[in-house]
């Protein structure tokens, strides 16, 4: 039986859509010329994509077909060499269309398997998001921003050949750079873009993850029902009524908590939050009436708390507060945990002031990138002088 | 040595591609210079539509494109092409195919040779995306031509085969290519693409003869009939689907000779039949599991096969008997459901067996369904099967249907 190759590659639904297949078919098109036969597709059940919801293309290759086919005769590979993640907020696990509950990034990487991310922070900012694995495994950091365009445009800002030059490196006997760089220049025939997988294939560095490292939380997860064990006629309980708000300190009651889906949290749709001066803000209510996902809970003295068990990081909110620098939305990675700000705010103003500064202040740049026409465009550049350093 | 299949492409001989096997479809209706071409989006099929308005849009291909306002216009519009002497090609998934129902059932009896790929999937409801071959199975008894394909190569070069047979004048029958819904729609593979040249060579231009709906060939179609009418239209076309395993013989014969992949027998592949003991009887891309089930118990010294469904309509009854009779017991992967059916089967159980009955020989026949709405059969699943058959084969009493893969 020969040897069969599976790289993964986790990306944000519809923005990042296009540069995922790109890798994926770059992959088996390079292996395929030097013999080796193999196959790329998106995970069916990330379908229909909707903003910002992490998704699955995954590039199977073999040394034959037969086992290829073996490589093949499932939904989707249990284990991959390589898991590519095009962004680092997905570090924090992925919950998906396909799935119930939380998947952390490295689920599928095999043990001494490489995990590569694309990334502007360390590696040491990123492996605390990551949740630990039994067995050891390896992580790639490839300097650059999440590289987001839209579901039909192609965003030529070189992160689809850097990752396919540092795959080379990594994983040699699947593809060689040389390989690689004949793919590209078929493709594309563009000698910067191979010279760019050559940078990257020349700079690409791999650390050792141990067990203890990481994300020590379990990630959550649902035990799907028994046929008989499910209502018939295909009907589900609603989610239940709201309820009251309790204050941390006074214990006042008041307000209103919408009540959520139990199963679906949203904790990794979102790229950014929103953070909330309590002390400006004037109660219009705009955010709480905007918010497509009713994700603000109403205090008893009438503030808006965004709720992180259903926020998306759209934005909206930021959008449309009438107050200068009332709502702020950050970088997901600048936060450890989804708990209440309004509920740190109550129990120490003066600590949540300094914590919202200075989250604010040091918050790493991260755009939305769909706020104006050609904002993606303006990425390019910035991205392309990485591409030229490795 | 387990023996790869006819089926896969031969690399390296003509251009290769990496496509899907919606890509590859939409590929074979630009070789076969398709004339009119309606779509209505419903995932898988609309993967088609997406290319083939992408080969249209960059200028490769030359044929009017209509997005219809529903399925049911879809297909009547291409009906109606077909019936001016255009070369048509449409197609549908799940509900879509249902909303197109009633031109469904118009199409055969007009004699109209569209063709149309039916991305298989569930029916709702559940809104579900995943394969089932139900929505397919629903025209089984209009008359229109049904094969399952399992490889993207297989989809490209029987699109071009049923160009061939529907429009053959002797046959002037619908033909639905099923694709399974992900594992075929959506996975690419490298994919042989033909010569303009040898396309030329096998199919002729579409000649609707007599039948041609012009003014210098004044007719009128499907005028309203009465009892006197209706039996003899019908057993028409009951001739003109008994005419099919002949043409399609031919077509597959002249495939061979001018593009040089073999499929051998036109109607169902046989994958390690030759000395089996029990084999799986099923259709589309759940071979894939089963021959590497089979590879791996084979090397335990367990005698098992399979043999994989393309045509279901017609049904190829007579050589399907010779074939399963040799075997001590049958297995069908239905990813399918007949509710109220003898012995709460699936379709192609109830068929098969039915084909069985009047063979000398008849080995028992276990049905089991699996796979519905794109659940995942494996490998593991495939093996429990084929245990359950040799048991079944030393004469243990077995369910008659068994459900795969289930929550219970």
């Amino acid at each position: 039986m020969g040897r069969l190759f599976a790289v993964e590659i986790v990306y944000r639904g519809i923005f990042q859509k296009t540069l995922a297949k790109n890798i994926s078919r770059g992959i088996v098109l390079a292996a395929n010329l030097e013999g080796k036969p193999g196959t790329s597709f998106g995970r069916y059940g990330d379908s229909p994509e909707r903003n910002g919801i992490p998704a699955k293309y995954f590039a199977i290759v073999a040394t034959d077909d037969l086992t290829l086919e073996e490589g093949m005769a499932k939904y989707e590979p249990k284990e991959v060499d390589i898991t590519v993640c095009v962004d680092d907020t997905l570090c924090k696990g992925l919950e998906s269309w396909a799935w119930y509950g939380l998947q952390p990034i490295n689920k599928l990487t095999r043990p001494g398997g490489t995990l590569m991310i694309t990334s502007k922070e360390p590696a040491e900012s990123l492996i605390p998001m990551i949740h630990q694995k039994h067995e050891p495994y390896k992580l790639a950091v490839l300097k650059g921003i999440a590289s987001f365009s839209g579901l039909w445009v192609y965003k030529d800002d070189h992160t689809d050949v850097r990752i396919l030059g540092a795959i080379a490196k990594l994983l040699p006997e699947m593809m060689s750079l040389d390989a690689v760089k004949k793919f590209i220049q078929h493709e594309w025939k563009d000698a910067v873009k191979a010279q760019s997988a050559t940078n990257s294939y020349n700079r690409v560095s791999t650390q050792t993850v141990s067990p203890s490292q990481g994300n020590p939380e379990k990630p959550f997860q649902f035990t799907l029902p028994k046929w008989h064990e499910m209502r018939d006629g295909v009907a589900i309980p609603s989610i239940a009524q709201g309820h009251k708000m309790e204050d941390p300190t006074s214990h006042a009651s008041g307000g209103y908590q919408p009540a959520r889906n139990p199963t679906f949290k949203k904790y990794t749709t979102r790229t950014m939050r929103p953070v909330v001066d309590f002390d400006t803000c004037i109660k219009c209510t705009l955010c709480w009436l905007q918010c497509p996902d009713s994700c603000f809970d109403v205090t008893p003295e009438g503030l808006y708390d965004a709720n992180m068990e259903a926020c998306c990081g759209c934005g909206v909110c930021e959008a449309v507060c009438p107050v200068k620098d009332c709502v702020t939305m950050v970088n997901e990675v600048s936060f450890k945990d989804n708990s209440s700000q309004w509920e740190a705010w109550r129990k120490n103003k003066d600590g949540y002031k300094t914590w919202l500064k200075g989250t604010i202040e040091n918050r790493p740049v991260r755009s939305h990138g769909f706020r104006y026409k050609g904002q993606y465009e303006e990425q390019s550049p910035e991205m392309l002088e990485i591409a030229k350093q490795g | 040595m387990a023996q790869m299949t006819a089926t896969l492409p031969e690399r390296g001989t003509e251009e290769t591609a990496l496509i899907t096997g919606s890509e590859a479809i939409a590929v074979a209706c630009k070789l076969a210079d398709v004339d009119v071409i309606t779509a209505y989006p419903i995932r898988p099929y609309d993967t088609v539509m997406q290319y083939v308005a992408k080969l249209v849009a960059n200028g490769d291909m030359d044929c009017e494109y209509i997005v219809a306002e529903g399925e049911h216009s879809q297909f009547e519009i291409v009906k109606h092409a077909c019936a001016c002497g255009a070369r048509v090609f449409t197609g549908s998934s799940g509900v879509g195919w249902m909303y197109a129902m009633e031109a469904l059932t118009v199409t055969p009896a007009l004699r109209i040779p569209m063709i149309a790929m039916v991305g298989n999937r569930a029916l709702d409801d559940p809104g579900a995306f995943g394969v089932e071959h139900n929505d397919a199975l629903t025209v089984r008894d209009l008359g229109w031509m049904l094969v399952w394909v399992d490889t993207a190569q297989e989809a490209l070069d029987t699109a071009l085969i049923a160009y061939r047979v529907a429009e053959d004048r002797r046959i002037f029958l619908p033909c639905g290519i099923s694709c399974d819904g992900a594992f075929l729609t959506h996975s690419q593979a490298m994919v042989n693409i033909p010569t303009q040249d040898q396309v030329n060579r096998f199919l002729p231009r579409y000649n609707r003869a007599d039948l041609l709906l012009h003014p210098d060939n004044p007719i009128t179609v499907a005028p309203q009939a009465n009892e006197d009418w209706v039996m003899e239209i019908r057993r028409q076309n009951y001739a003109a689907m008994e005419r099919v395993p002949g043409v399609l013989r031919e077509a597959y014969a002249d495939f061979e000779r001018i593009f040089g992949r073999k499929y051998g027998n036109p109607f169902f592949e046989e994958y390690e039949t030759q000395d089996a003991d029990v084999v799986i009887l099923g259709m589309g891309t759940l071979s894939m599991p089963t021959r590497v089930a089979i590879r791996k118990m084979r090397k335990e010294g367990k005698k098992v096969g399979m043999v994989r469904l393309r045509w279901f309509r017609p049904f190829p009854a007579e050589e399907l008997a010779k074939c399963l009779s040799r075997f001590k017991a049958v297995g069908v992967l239905d990813r399918d459901f007949s509710f109220g059916s003898p012995d709460m089967c699936g379709v192609v159980a109830t068929e098969t067996r039915s084909a069985l009955y009047t063979s000398a020989k008849r080995p028992p026949v276990l049905d089991f369904i699996g796979g519905l709405g794109g659940r995942e059969v494996i490998v593991p699943d495939v093996e429990h099967i084929f245990n359950e058959l040799l048991e079944a084969a030393e004469g243990k009493k077995k369910p008659a249907t068994q459900w795969i893969g289930l929550r219970e």
